[in-house]
């Protein structure tokens, strides 16, 4: 974003190196993202809203949907890759992303590397982390070059 | 409760049919903090369709949505969403296994536009878990 800064060398043709470790991307999620995903998204279940259903069920607290901390993940995908078309995306939900009840919540971190570039593809590895800890497992994504 | 072994291999009933607007779209993308504007619809998008698919199939099983948590999710794009499009899913249960007194479910969801071509395979793994109030 930098426009004034002439020290700072220009940006590589394609991001999309072989190996290449691509910019972390933060993220903050509230309860209030929560909500609004759940309506965006249609999934309504009560233990990523209620409190008293998620612990009831065994759950730590009100999680965020796995797949809203994928969507995070797919956000990051876009910016790297400038809206690239994506062909394969995916991961598992190995670790709850607890988001308390507060202003602050939580903040999801997305890494990624660009583990091959063939035939007019590139698959990513992604790490996907809150707090620290992993909450993704493998989760990667394919894009057309 | 746990789930009847003779699922597998089952195919359920397609959703109804749901007609991608611009505005869904957008909505989808502010709800994970984006923007939309026009570009490619965010990837994740198909979520909508085989949630749809899901809830019908926990609904005919007699399964409580509480009770699932997400395991795994893939999803395979033959072509990217686009609004307009009109689609519909129809899940198959692929796999089904027991750990731990809870259920993995395995479904494999076809999302398909109103002439019938496949725009995305959507594979989960439901994790039907058996609760400390059940």
């Amino acid at each position: 974003m930098s426009d004034t800064a002439p020290a700072v060398p220009s940006p590589p043709a394609s991001p999309l190196a072989v190996g290449a470790e691509l910019p972390v991307q933060r993220y903050p999620l509230t309860r209030a993202d929560l909500v609004r995903y759940a309506g965006a998204s249609g999934d309504r279940n009560p233990i990523h809203w209620s409190e008293r259903t998620a612990l009831a069920v065994g759950l730590p607290g009100v999680i965020a949907h796995g797949m809203l901390t994928l969507a995070l993940a797919a956000r990051a995908v876009a910016t790297w890759t400038r809206d690239a078309e994506v062909l394969e995306l995916g991961s598992k939900f190995t670790a709850p992303v607890v988001v308390p009840d507060d202003d602050e919540g939580v903040v999801v971190e997305v890494r990624g590397f660009v583990k091959d570039v063939a035939e007019g593809r590139a698959s990513l590895a992604l790490e996907v982390t809150c707090g620290g800890q992993k909450v993704l497992g493998q989760p990667k994504a394919v894009v057309r070059v | 409760m746990a789930l009847d072994a003779d699922l597998v291999g089952r195919t359920f009933p397609a959703t109804a049919p749901y007609l991608v607007t611009e505005e869904r779209v957008r909505e989808f993308a502010a709800a994970a903090g984006g923007s939309w504007q026009g570009g490619p619809v965010p990837a994740t998008f198909p979520i909508v369709l085989a949630f749809a698919a899901m809830n019908d199939f926990l609904d005919d099983v007699g399964v409580e949505l509480r009770r699932i948590v997400h395991g795994e999710q893939r999803f395979a794009y033959e072509r990217p969403v686009r609004p307009g499009d009109v689609l519909s899913a129809t899940l198959a249960v692929a796999s089904l296994r027991s750990i731990g007194g809870n259920d993995l479910v395995g479904t494999r969801s076809e999302i398909r536009d109103a002439a019938g071509a496949l725009v995305c395979t959507a594979t989960a793994t439901l994790v039907h878990r058996g609760g400390p109030d059940e």
